[in-house]
């Protein structure tokens, strides 16, 4: 039972009751610009880690249509096995990964549930979690919460934030276990190639670690074509890929992912599954299902609206003077602001208050981040055009100040 | 029918959203020259793919007096001259929008904009019905424009994105 403190005049607050390791978690560094922007409707927004666009309508029609018919019950644990069966041929097509809808595959609330059972069904407490920075802000805290210990693995612009076996095997001790790898990466935009990829497998092999690959970003890659680390040679057995249908269908709010594995690890994820949510909600893995067999066309047009906008930001961002490494993938843009001389946090904050352009300062992903500001370029061209106009008069400004 | 290079398709897919688009713009969007993008435009005006720049308006917002009818017309084809002659003896008035030849149940859907219901009226009974080969006419008044060539008249999908997230 909850005693009230004043009723026992102890100093015990509520928070007392919390577990240490869920106290402990630092509060979102995106929080505080969250707060700073408000409701105001001058600033125009480049923090958005989402598609500007909305689902398109024949995936919310074949949901609606579901709904009609009265597809209201649980699905399966895994997810319905024909959308099970169109993920593993999509990925196979796609990606030439084979996956076998019977038993490799889970259909999940969001990437986001997928890293969260992956995670809990690996880490044994004081396990290390290699992550490469800059990282996206959730690998981190979930690891923890699992009594996990996260550990950054090093990346630089000058590699264009790929990251390279020696950062990686600089990090690993004996107690090092599973990698994140989020590739097309937020918040850099950093893609792997083939090659690139496989010195990383060598030293997984070599070390006898297992991958969970966050492929979310797949099918957001310009000029060249995504490789997943599953299919490099060995690596499948060692790899949970997590993906989902958020960023290449515009479905961030249905929060529909899935996860692939080798049978006996997605047998454990699976049990975590069916105890905390059942099920992933019908009505997305509907619409889910219409995204993978109609869809297809639909996502190649948003990509090439992300290609032309990713040009256009990241000439604007060369235009101003700041370096901008070319992203290969996702839908951001992460230039360098270290020659204005301020930190990430203070550019991002004053770009804001100042000059009314809202952009996510790259220290929150990481130490490694710091000097960067995350810009996502999921926004119309004139949206654009304008805040890069804005954020060139910043920085003017803040260089004749220096 | 003439083929379209990549590059020219791409062109008119962003200038068919916003023509006032310049070639500077177009160059850095789809990561070519500007000079590749100028003889891009260049060719599709010159073999009138690209047939002209024009503005959509939307004249309810201005003007509540103002009607457009979509004219079904029956006709007997000329001999030797098929639909063309008639076609083109119609679309020479000026509150002619759009003429377009139909299959089905008539033969030329013919779009008329009026200042108000009676001009379009005069026109169909005045213009229209009497010349020789036209058989028959049926007049359908537009209420509201929802959206014409793909552009949607009154936007209510909002952004309701948060303007952060991670």
């Amino acid at each position: 039972m909850i005693v009230n403190e004043q009723t026992t005049g102890n100093n015990k607050t509520m928070s007392s009751y919390l577990a240490p390791l869920v106290k402990q978690i630092p509060p979102s560094g995106i929080r505080k610009f969250f707060d700073l922007v408000g409701d105001n409707k001058d600033i125009i927004t480049l923090g958005v880690g989402e598609p500007d666009f909305v689902t398109p309508w024949h995936m919310r029609e074949a949901c609606v249509y579901s709904l009609e018919r009265g597809m209201t019950s649980y699905t399966s644990n895994a997810g319905m096995p024909k959308l099970r069966e169109a993920i593993s041929s999509y990925l196979d097509t796609q990606f030439d990964t084979k996956y076998d809808p019977k038993d490799e595959i889970i259909v999940t609330v969001g990437g986001s549930e997928a890293i969260d059972l992956a995670l809990r069904a690996l880490i044994v407490p004081g396990d290390e979690i290699l992550i490469p920075e800059p990282s996206y802000v959730a690998y981190s805290p979930i690891a923890s919460i699992g009594g996990g210990i996260p550990v950054g693995v090093e990346t630089y612009a000058k590699d264009q934030f790929k990251v390279t076996a020696e950062a990686l095997e600089a990090s690993i001790t004996p107690k090092s276990k599973v990698v994140i790898l989020c590739y097309p990466s937020n918040p850099t935009g950093a893609i792997m190639t083939y090659e690139d990829w496989l010195p990383i497998a060598e030293v997984i092999k070599k070390h006898d670690l297992i991958v969970i690959a966050d492929e979310i970003y797949a099918e957001l890659t310009y000029n060249q074509k995504h490789v997943s680390f599953a299919s490099i040679p060995d690596m499948k057995d060692r790899t949970i890929l997590v993906s989902g249908f958020s960023k290449a269908f515009a479905m961030t709010g249905w929060r529909i992912g899935y996860m692939c594995g080798h049978p006996e690890l997605i047998a454990a994820m699976l049990k975590i599954h069916q105890y905390t949510v059942m099920c992933a909600p019908a009505m997305g893995q509907v619409a889910a299902l219409e995204a993978l067999t109609n869809g297809l066309g639909e996502k190649d047009r948003m990509v090439e609206s992300y290609n032309q906008r990713r040009r256009l930001i990241v000439q604007g961002f060369r235009d101003i003077g700041l370096d901008c490494h070319e992203p290969q993938g996702a839908f951001y843009a992460f230039p360098s602001i270290q020659k204005t001389g301020l930190s990430s946090d203070l550019f991002a904050e004053r770009l804001l208050t100042e000059n009314k352009v809202a952009a996510v300062p790259g220290n929150v992903f990481g130490p490694q981040g710091e000097g960067f500001l995350r810009c996502s370029y999921a926004t119309s061209v004139s949206q654009l055009n304008e805040a890069l106009e804005r954020i060139g008069n910043f920085v003017y400004k803040v260089q004749k100040e220096g | 029918m003439k083929e379209l290079n990549d590059l020219q398709l791409k062109v008119l897919d962003l200038l068919k959203e916003d023509a006032r688009r310049t070639p500077a713009l177009l160059s850095t969007l789809l990561g070519e020259s500007e000079d590749k993008i100028k003889a891009a435009v260049a060719q599709l005006e010159q073999e009138h793919v690209i047939v002209k720049y024009a503005t959509v308006v939307n004249w309810s917002k201005i003007d509540d007096e103002k009607v457009t009818a979509l004219i079904e017309v029956q006709i007997t084809p000329e001999r030797g001259r098929g639909f063309e002659g008639i076609a083109e003896r119609i679309y020479l008035y000026p509150q002619v929008k759009s003429v377009y030849l139909m299959s089905g149940a008539y033969d030329l859907l013919v779009e008329v904009e009026g200042g108000n219901l009676r001009e379009v009226a005069n026109f169909v009974s005045e213009k229209l019905s009497p010349i020789d080969s036209v058989l028959s006419t049926k007049t359908n008044f537009i209420l509201k424009k929802y959206k014409q060539d793909g552009i949607i008249f009154e936007d209510h999908q909002e952004d309701n994105r948060l303007m952060i997230s991670p």
